[in-house]
């Protein structure tokens, strides 16, 4: 155990608060929506207390999930867009799943910036097709043909984005000293350096370390 | 509803089979277009025995009133003039439930038991079980279920679902006093429709015929059309009624395929945390040590930390 470890932050507060209000929202959107997708995940509905209020309360949660996410994208767009050297990280990803570092990274690698327009895709259809089949309110202003492809873009994005956030989970989890960089909003030296030694660089004037 | 006439055959978003024991017959309203004189006493019979009062509206220049199905009006008489032949024809034809074999509202509903398919045909709606989605509106080919503003549950003609359960017929059958409504065994109003349409192609209607479409499997509710050719004329009466391909998609393919992606996900991860192990971050780079960090660079928002612990 060190008695002194070199820290930078990563995630301020406020970015944090906001990705764990989206966070939370998704999981209860997941958990809900999965139940309306799978008649044998029906009693998932539960976690609203019953069917009904997850059907009432499922799309307020939603337009919450995608608020906070919208002030996430103004924060993050300008670090995901996609270079030269993200193209090699995509490419050799490979390699890079053996824990083997590829290229210079930013602030950012490749996957991180694929999985941030996945998601940014994502929060987009399901928003529109969501409003589209939103009963009460809004569904009886559509035509029902286009009700019926807005419930199934919204089931499709839904699950591209269910899969995606498992992928988004497991990296930070797998990436030892990533998930204290959203419970903390810090990370080592030495992580920052051997993930993401451009961004290390930026952050500490250093041309050290690689 | 446990009542053994009416055994279920089919139940919304139950995987498992329902008890497949008993095996009563088929039942099916017949409706001769032929016959009817739109006096909408079947609307009345249909508001009574449900208990349903429809808002008073007004006339909008044609005979239709309520002029659209609702919650508090599962039939509806549409009235359509077109030119046949060169000859004005009214075509009135009696709006609802077409209780079909395959019913779209049943396969879209994702509410266990919020929508069941009884033995008999009949396909009901269970509102105590509806979560007002409005999924079976988009399920049926027929647009007929409705929500209803007061509580948000769908509802749509239940072919008198209690009264055919004692052996009575629906309540709109009772009251026609034409005799344009019919009910019985589905293979009994095949043969009276039968029968009837022979009589009509004789004395010129020689596209007379049944409706009974087979793109939802048949119908537990069936037309008598004088134009049985072109259903549309009847205040667009669907041609070729099938549950819609995007229905079927979301309903089919997209369950296992989504099961795929998101097992794989999840056994990916798994797997290839067992196996690769994790990605540490060893400070075993000295480099570091001993040197004091210098300023964060300009124009970045990250503030270096530097932390004794």
């Amino acid at each position: 155990m060190k008695t002194s470890e070199k820290l930078i932050q990563r995630y301020c507060a406020a970015e944090r608060i906001n990705h764990w209000i989206v966070a939370v929202c998704f999981v209860l959107l997941a958990i809900s929506g999965l139940a309306f997708f799978y008649p044998a995940f029906f009693w998932l509905t539960g976690v609203f207390g019953t069917p009904q209020l997850a059907r009432i309360v499922h799309p307020f949660v939603g337009v919450v999930m995608f608020l906070a996410f919208a002030r996430q994208f103004f924060r993050y767009a300008h670090h995901n867009l996609i270079n030269k050297e993200d193209v090699k990280w995509m490419m050799s990803v490979k390699e890079v799943m053996k824990g083997n570092e590829v290229g210079d990274i930013g602030r950012y690698n490749g996957g991180q910036k694929g999985m941030f327009w996945v998601m940014v895709l994502c929060m987009i259809l399901l928003l529109v097709s969501g409003v589209i089949a939103w009963r009460p309110y809004f569904a009886g202003y559509f035509p029902i043909p286009v009700i019926r492809v807005a419930l199934l873009v919204h089931a499709a994005s839904a699950l591209v984005l269910i899969a995606s956030i498992i992928v988004h989970v497991y990296a930070a989890l797998w990436v030892q000293g990533t998930i204290r960089a959203m419970v903390e909003g810090v990370v080592t030296h030495a992580w920052a350096r051997k993930h993401h030694p451009r961004w290390f660089r930026q952050v500490t004037g250093k041309e050290t370390g690689h | 509803m446990a009542l053994q006439s009416l055994d279920i055959l089919r139940r919304s978003a139950t995987p498992t089979p329902t008890p497949q024991a008993r095996n009563p017959q088929e039942v099916a309203k017949l409706i001769d277009t032929t016959v009817c004189i739109g006096c909408k006493a079947c609307q009345v019979a249909c508001s009574e025995w449900n208990e349903l009062r429809a808002e008073v509206g007004t006339c909008v220049g044609v005979y239709d009133n309520p002029t659209d199905l609702s919650s508090q009006a599962w039939t509806v008489m549409r009235f359509n003039e077109v030119e046949e032949k060169g000859k004005l024809e009214w075509l009135i034809r009696k709006d609802g439930c077409m209780h079909c074999a395959d019913p779209g509202c049943l396969k879209a509903c994702p509410s266990p038991g919020a929508i069941v398919q009884f033995k008999n045909g009949i396909v009901d709606f269970h509102q105590e079980n509806c979560i007002g989605c409005g999924y079976c509106i988009s399920g049926c080919p027929f647009n007929v279920p409705r929500l209803s503003p007061a509580d948000s549950k769908a509802y749509k003609c239940n072919l008198c679902s209690d009264r055919v359960a004692v052996g009575q017929e629906p309540a709109c059958v009772k009251t026609c006093p034409t005799g344009a409504i019919q009910f019985g065994s589905k293979e009994d109003m095949i043969e009276v429709a039968q029968t009837r349409i022979t009589d009509l192609q004789s004395r010129g209607y020689d596209q007379a015929g049944l409706y009974d479409p087979a793109g939802v499997g048949g119908t537990h509710v069936m037309y008598v059309l004088h134009h049985a050719d072109k259903p549309t004329l009847y205040s667009g009466l669907p041609d070729n009624p099938s549950i819609s391909a995007v229905v079927g998609v979301w309903k089919g393919m997209l369950k296992p395929l989504a099961t795929l992606g998101v097992a794989a996900a999840g056994l990916f991860g798994f797997f290839h945390y067992i196996t690769v192990g994790p990605n540490r971050a060893d400070d075993e780079d000295e480099a570091d040590h001993g040197t004091p960090p210098l300023p964060p660079a300009k124009g970045t928002k990250n503030k270096e930390r530097e932390n004794a612990l």
